[in-house]
């Protein structure tokens, strides 16, 4: 971490600033977290969260292993309805509407927020049809539309290039950078509104992991990113917006330069000058 | 390699070239593991050779015991559609025929149940439930076979025959031992199938879930092609158990000595007609059945090695 001597100097902090967890954004709300607790059995993994997550823009999650980040992320796209015994309370809306509402189609809702995990996942197809295959689910699309949406999300991807004579390769053949570059063109294929990204480079060396951060600036023209992250840097120079998040609560969130440069709060000024975490 | 690290590395092994000149009792210590290693490597290579023996001999007692019967009845023993030691005559052909027949019906009800239960406990079943059904699939698997047998002759015959007249008027036959069979294979396949499925890592089944799959979706687009391979040794092994059963099969599988084509109808298997008579056999008949033993050898061991012929195959294709 010899980066952050360089990088962030602490400017004064600006005691008088507001600093709750509804730092207010310019950009309209596309996911807004109202009051969000939820639950391993007994155990309370996320207290009260609220924040808006402004559209077109990147919003990251930082904080130590176990704040909660990643668990809040898969709040989003309602993962935690796999496994029994997990409970989610207070409100959480995609454009307005509650994701956790009685009539809402899970599958749908999972197509308009896509996600990308820590690890590769390429399914056991080729790397075309792994790219197909979401696409399929929602879309039927004849032969040269199909075609064209693949090269598409490949182009967008930054893998098009790589991959362009080898689509009929098992996916699992490719390696672990460019797996996790088919994955994310996987999820962009669907045409979602959201992309969540979970850790993405965690499992990647430095030149994939450069890669990847520069496909979520362009990405964040047509799609509202939210990514968690360990890693302090990376949050600075992928998002917009940064959230601090520890032992389960929203302690702070705002611009992501005033984060880095002017926290509001003590908790925040601490971790990222890496005294805890 | 820069330079500096190729000197430490030089220096390195300096040390180890020294340490490598042993003290008298070094050398002692490295005589005595000397002798259990070599003790060792010995032991684990007789066990191993034990089996290429033990399976030369017992072809070797099969292809000397069947032969008599082989050089007098020639191919009559395997074209020749009944099996009538009274006359002399000893068609291998209505027991072979049962026994591919047996294990073919056994297989195709065996795979979809069991697939379908693996996919049950592994994809939708509540986790409380899940142990549960789980041991109990592991039971069925240790019942002994003459219970599944007179379970058949008892209640799964009757039942057929005052149910279903017209297609099983004994009651016993080919499809009812096929459906025995079938009973007793599904649980060795649901436990591999089930294991196998378990190892597919929960991030692989989230990324599905995360496109918008549906349970089904994740099954059969992500998880089964991911285990097909590891499921095909559970099936090979159901198949081994169902190709070789005698107990249960002899029970309900009517014991009809003449080819009869309709699988519905009785019949006989391999296993089912060696056990009925070979404790009376004697002389050519005795050989005979000796030979028909080595017909199902056979049989199992090409199962086999189709079965690791295909896993080979669909390895490569899925690297």
């Amino acid at each position: 971490m010899n980066m952050r001597s360089e990088n962030f100097t602490m400017a004064p902090r600006q005691t008088s600033r507001n600093a709750s967890g509804n730092t207010s954004v310019a950009a309209p709300a596309k996911l807004s977290v109202n009051d969000l607790n939820f639950y391993y059995g007994d155990f309370q993994a996320i207290k009260g969260v609220s924040m808006e997550i402004p559209s077109n823009q990147v919003t990251a999650y930082i904080g130590p292993s176990g704040c909660g980040k990643s668990t809040l992320l898969r709040c989003f796209n309602r993962m935690h309805d796999l496994y029994p015994g997990l409970k989610t309370e207070g409100g959480l809306l995609l454009d307005g509407q509650d994701i956790y509402a009685s009539g809402v189609d899970i599958n749908l809702l999972r197509a308009r927020i896509g996600m990308v995990f820590q690890k590769p996942t390429p399914f056991p197809m080729s790397v075309y049809d792994n790219i197909a295959f979401g696409v399929k689910l929602y879309e039927r699309l004849s032969r040269r539309d199909m075609d064209e949406r693949v090269e598409w999300a490949l182009k967008k991807a930054a893998l098009w290039g790589e991959v362009k004579d080898k689509l009929k390769t098992n996916g699992q053949s490719l390696s672990g950078g460019q797996q996790q570059r088919l994955c994310i063109a996987r999820t962009i294929a669907v045409k979602p509104e959201v992309i969540l990204l979970d850790e993405p480079t965690s499992a990647l060396d430095p030149i994939s992991t450069g890669y990847i951060e520069d496909l979520i600036h362009e990405l964040k023209a047509d799609y509202t990113i939210v990514i968690v992250t360990h890693n302090m840097q990376q949050a600075a120079r992928v998002s917009d917006i940064t959230a601090f998040m520890y032992l389960g609560e929203l302690i702070e969130c705002g611009q992501t330069d005033q984060i880095f440069t002017d926290p509001a709060k003590k908790q925040t000024e601490d971790y990222i000058t890496g005294r805890y975490g | 390699m820069t330079t500096g690290s190729s000197v430490t590395h030089k220096a390195a092994e300096g040390d180890r070239m020294q340490k490598l000149s042993a003290s008298a009792q070094e050398r002692a210590a490295l005589k005595r593991n000397g002798i259990i290693d070599r003790a060792f490597e010995l032991t684990t290579r007789g066990s191993a050779l034990m089996v290429l023996l033990l399976l030369g001999t017992i072809t070797g007692s099969l292809v000397l015991a069947g032969w008599p019967a082989l050089s007098e009845l020639g191919l009559s023993f395997f074209t020749e559609d009944r099996w009538a030691a009274n006359v002399n005559r000893f068609g291998a052909l209505p027991a072979i025929y049962g026994t591919l027949i047996t294990s073919l019906i056994a297989i195709a009800i065996a795979i979809p149940v069991s697939l379908g239960i693996a996919i049950f406990l592994t994809e939708i079943c509540p986790p409380k439930l899940r142990r549960t059904i789980g041991t109990m699939v592991e039971l069925l698997a240790g019942v002994p076979s003459i219970i599944y047998g007179m379970w058949g002759m008892e209640v799964l015959a009757p039942f057929l025959q005052s149910h279903f007249p017209s297609v099983f008027p004994a009651g016993t036959g080919l499809t009812t031992a096929g459906l025995i069979l079938a009973i007793m294979i599904i649980p060795f396949i649901t436990a591999v199938t089930r294991d196998v499925m378990n190892t597919v890592p929960p991030i692989m089944r989230e990324s599905a879930y995360g496109l918008g799959c549906t349970t089904w979706e994740v099954v059969r687009h992500v998880i089964f092609p991911s285990v097909k391979a590891g499921m095909l040794g559970g099936v090979i092994l159901g198949l081994g158990r169902a190709l070789g059963e005698t107990m249960a099969v002899t029970f309900v599988i009517g014991n009809n000595l003449f080819l009869n084509a309709t699988v519905t109808g009785q019949g006989t298997s391999i296993a089912a007609l060696i056990a009925n008579q070979f404790s009376e056999a004697d002389g050519l008949q005795r050989s005979a059945l000796l030979l028909l033993g080595l017909v199902l050898f056979l049989i199992t061991f090409a199962v086999l090695a189709l079965a690791r012929f295909m896993l080979r195959r669909m390895e490569h294709r899925a690297p």
